[in-house]
């Protein structure tokens, strides 16, 4: 039997605010499409914002199979809180591995402890998927940057304090924090979303934005080919964990029903045919979640091949979560499509989950040209 | 570590990566096309693991690992550092 460890505690520390404070909250979140900051503060007191930081920045700097649990845990719960945690991991993650000592400790316990909201922003108006034609353009001007450029579908966009953003100078990548109040810096809420209604994303304007040289991110060139590299690696890590979560509810939830549910004089878990569903529904959540801990041990041993492994999870994993929370829709029938179901959200959440961090055709692309025997 | 030695570690990785193609000591691998855009931050990785070593902001450019020769350097330099540091303390 495995030892009490404190990453174990995490995690069940994780089950417990995730069924007290995240759960009871879900209706209210939804509705407003808005998680207010005492939230992230709570969030914070149990070092849930600081999980990928490290401990001298008042983090807990967790191993990747501890905070793919975590993420597991609050994507079973909801999964706009996991995406949360999934931007703070793509921001804190490449601050402490390209950041300066100085931007390390300026940022990194402020952003621990709550009191700065991060957010990250590379998607733009022409470049989704093919980052490389992103056209946020940053002139050197003495001992500022002059950036102008605008930046779409940006998670925490509304609320977030501090924005790593990605563009170009002299057509090299770059990467750089901007503070909201950063004069010429807009913020234009996206509302109406199909799915992680709670993510506050924005779309943000920077006109002749002036950002210090000591905001930058790494070097000039680095921007895109490291930074954003490492932040986006990150990030799919932690999606795939949270779709296994998601997985896991839909899983849970249509058992409870197809449990009670009476139709033909039995409840519909003996008819075959909803056997059929609920087997691959158990295969495919336990694939996914193998994949995951393939990734996260490798991450944790820093095996290059972690990359390639991190992009068949978070392929396997979103695609998985479409097709169970598709099945957990159909297993609940005409109560499974009303609002405030679980499932339903379920389902639209799923959707979202396998487009961020890269759409599920971009993996197929990577892994394919990529695969070696 | 010497040369060979390195040199010998970082081609077996390449051609792990890249398999069918024989790489030479100066070839740019980048240029050649064959490896992919999440390559750069898999080489650091393996670099820095396998030797053991932190490379600074200055020593992640492309420019300094396009070759096998380019790599060898920058390890022999970090090892030295490395170990001069150790002997300081």
């Amino acid at each position: 039997m495995k030892s009490v460890t404190n990453e174990n505690i995490m995690i069940l520390k994780a089950r417990d605010f995730v069924k007290e404070q995240v759960v009871p909250s879900i209706e209210e979140f939804e509705r407003n499409a808005f998680i207010p900051k005492e939230f992230f503060i709570k969030m914070a007191k149990h070092g849930f914002l600081g999980l990928s930081i490290p401990k001298k920045y008042g983090g807990l700097e967790l191993d990747y199979l501890t905070l793919g649990a975590i993420h597991e845990e609050f994507g079973k719960g909801y999964c706009s809180v996991q995406n949360i945690l999934t931007v703070y991991a793509m921001v804190c993650k490449p601050l402490n591995r390209f950041g300066t000592e100085d931007q390390k400790q300026k940022w990194l316990p402020a952003i621990a402890k709550g009191e700065t909201i991060v957010s990250i922003a590379i998607t733009e108006p022409k470049a989704g998927s093919d980052i490389k034609q992103i056209e946020t353009e940053a002139v050197l001007d003495g001992d500022d940057y002059v950036i102008n450029g605008k930046k779409r579908y940006i998670t925490l966009g509304q609320i977030a304090d501090l924005f790593l953003v990605f563009g170009k100078c002299n057509g090299r990548g770059i990467a750089f924090l901007v503070e909201r109040e950063t004069p010429g810096f807009e913020i234009h809420p996206i509302n109406g979303l199909l799915g992680l209604r709670a993510n506050m994303l924005a779309e943000l304007h920077l006109k002749n934005c002036r950002i210090p040289k000591e905001n930058l991110i790494g070097r000039v060139g680095h921007g895109l080919s490291h930074v954003a590299t490492f932040a986006l690696d990150e990030g799919r890590y932690t999606t795939a964990c949270g779709c296994v979560g998601l997985g896991q509810a839909c899983l849970e939830e249509a058992f409870k029903y197809a449990e009670d549910r009476i139709q033909f004089n039995s409840p519909i878990r003996e008819h075959q045919l909803v056997q059929k569903m609920l087997t691959e529904m158990i295969v495919n959540v336990k694939a996914a979640r193998l994949l995951c801990h393939d990734a996260g041990m490798l991450r944790d041993a820093a095996d290059p091949s972690s990359i390639a492994a991190t992009l068949m999870a978070k392929y396997y994993a979103s695609k998985m979560s479409v097709m169970v929370s598709n099945y957990a829709v159909q297993i609940h029938g005409a109560s499974g499509c009303v609002a405030g179901a679980a499932v339903e959200r379920f389902y639209r959440d799923s959707k979202i989950m396998e487009i961020i961090e890269g759409a599920s055709q971009l993996y197929e692309i990577h892994i394919a040209k990529n695969f070696r025997i | 570590m010497d040369t060979m030695l390195i040199k010998s570690k970082i081609k077996e990785y390449l051609m792990r990566s890249v398999r069918n193609y024989e790489i030479k000591d100066d070839d740019n691998i980048f240029e050649l096309g064959i490896v992919h855009s999440l390559f750069t931050i898999q080489l650091i990785m393996f670099i820095e693991k396998n030797f053991g070593i932190e490379l600074e902001d200055e020593e992640l450019d492309i420019e300094k690992i396009k070759t096998v020769n380019d790599m060898v350097e920058l390890i022999k330099n970090n090892i030295e550092k490395k170990e001069k540091g150790a002997l300081k303390l």
